[in-house]
């Protein structure tokens, strides 16, 4: 059973939509003991690190997903909780993957929000990129990103570079949305999905 | 490189995508599912909505389409028309959509760019603005999804621009509406303008006829999304023959 966090935020029904075009149901829950027993976890979630993380401790599982040892996909915010400390009102966050989220520099031909279709380089092979040519595009739509470090699996670069996939033991996370990217994000999840983390 | 980006925009009237000139004289262009797949296959980066009528009408947008193209459609999509408050975005948010974008309301009610970005995030706040030419400058207009009551605002469309950066949008899509359906090219010197005072990204709309216009949009303006109606619905020019000729031009695109 494939398990879709409900913390609350916005874009859960465009990760289930995308799980469905797979021909794969994910549970939407909150249940701590759901998301437990679950295979594979996915935590999505857009907005602010503080909403996500004022949400995930309003329905007690701050505790629940830093203690699950099957594999999790964090997107987007989703993602970025998985670090130990988001700039964003210098909130703590799940600590599970080493680095502080910061916010993207903005500099002259470089906006910020980061907002379209970009590149990756990937910094070693995972099985969440099987498949997937090196060129693909995914859609990024964010204003803070997690550190380039010993943990990043493939990097983006806008203005600086960030870490586009990061992966610690079975916490895995993506900046872009795989439910949006288009075929490249499709497989991405497919690979998830049928286990290639 | 981060591309730029191809955006059709569907007008939605009665749950059918239309098409006017100079946002009067609307025609019925399409289904939204039909159109919505089929630029998604062609290789639409993303989609835009408008209930164009919701806004003079003091309508929503329904929600109930909003889930059906978000159950097709694996680029992202905004939605624009009538919404004024946070539960009327967070329930087109959740229904699917990638982003929603306020126009008139936002004018009405600036305080509110803020409320969504705070509750949201700033990613996802687009703000539309519509622009018209008028004494050597351009100012901003008010409900102009009918035409019987557009109205002009206080604003110049450069300062508005500034404003809603500051109150938290996270992007902007300017509608120069003198160019709107003319298909004579977009509005270089006034986007140019506008560009220069943004850090957010800015989505150009209003006046795509050809390619170069595309091109010349994204070269000399800046922009970092183009967006265009008649010419797609039209079938005048196909995006993925549009997507070569700009890689071709240097410009970076998704393929």
């Amino acid at each position: 059973m494939l398990v879709i966090v409900d913390s609350g935020g916005a874009n859960l029904a465009s990760v289930r939509f995308a799980l469905e075009r797979l021909g794969v149901r994910g549970t939407l829950t909150a249940d701590p003991a759901a998301i437990r027993s679950a295979e594979r976890v996915i935590l999505p979630g857009v907005g602010s690190a503080i909403a996500g993380m004022k949400r995930l401790r309003a329905k007690g599982l701050v505790g629940c997903v830093r203690g699950l040892t099957q594999p999790v996909l964090g997107i987007c915010l989703g993602m970025q909780l998985l670090f130990e400390q988001s700039e964003e009102g210098s909130t703590p966050t799940l600590g599970l993957i080493p680095g502080q989220v910061v916010k993207l520099p903005e500099s002259p031909g470089i906006t910020v929000p980061h907002m379209g279709w970009n590149t990756i380089s990937p910094a070693r092979a995972v099985g969440l990129l099987d498949g997937i040519a090196p060129e693909a595009r995914f859609y990024f739509v964010h204003s803070f990103a997690a550190p380039v470090n010993a943990f990043t699996v493939a990097a983006c670069q806008h203005g600086a570079p960030f870490a586009a996939i990061a992966q610690r033991g079975n916490f895995s996370g993506v900046q872009f949305h795989p439910e949006r990217s288009g075929p490249a994000g499709a497989r991405l999840l497919q690979n998830f999905v049928e286990g290639r983390v | 490189m981060l591309a730029r980006r191809i955006i059709p925009c569907l007008d939605v009237r009665d749950g059918r995508v239309v098409k006017g000139t100079q946002f009067r004289e609307h025609e019925v262009v399409g289904d939204i599912i039909a159109l919505a797949r089929r630029y998604r296959d062609e290789g639409a980066d993303e989609l835009v909505f408008y209930d164009i009528t919701a806004s003079s009408d003091g309508r929503t947008v329904s929600t109930d389409w909003v889930a059906r193209v978000a159950r097709v459609l694996d680029i992202p999509f905004c939605v624009a028309g009538g919404i004024r408050s946070l539960d009327r975005a967070r329930a087109i948010l959740h229904a699917g959509a990638d982003k929603i974008s306020i126009n008139s309301p936002a004018l009405e009610n600036p305080a509110l760019i803020g409320e969504l970005a705070a509750e949201f995030g700033s990613q996802c706040v687009v703000v539309g603005i519509d622009s018209r030419q008028e004494a050597g400058d351009w100012f901003v207009k008010q409900y102009t999804g009918d035409p019987d009551k557009t109205q002009s605002t206080r604003w110049r469309t450069v300062d508005w621009a500034r404003e809603a950066q500051q109150l938290g949008a996270g992007e902007i899509v300017l509608n120069c509406m003198n160019q709107d359906g003319m298909r004579q090219g977009y509005d270089l010197t006034q986007l140019k303008l506008v560009r220069a005072v943004l850090h957010l990204p800015l989505v150009a709309s209003g006046g795509a006829g050809s390619m170069a216009h595309f091109s010349d949009v994204f070269r000399l303006a800046g922009v970092d999304g183009a967006l265009a109606a008649s010419v797609f619905h039209k079938g005048t020019i196909k995006i993925p023959t549009l997507k070569q000729q700009l890689i071709a031009d240097g410009i970076p695109i998704r393929p």
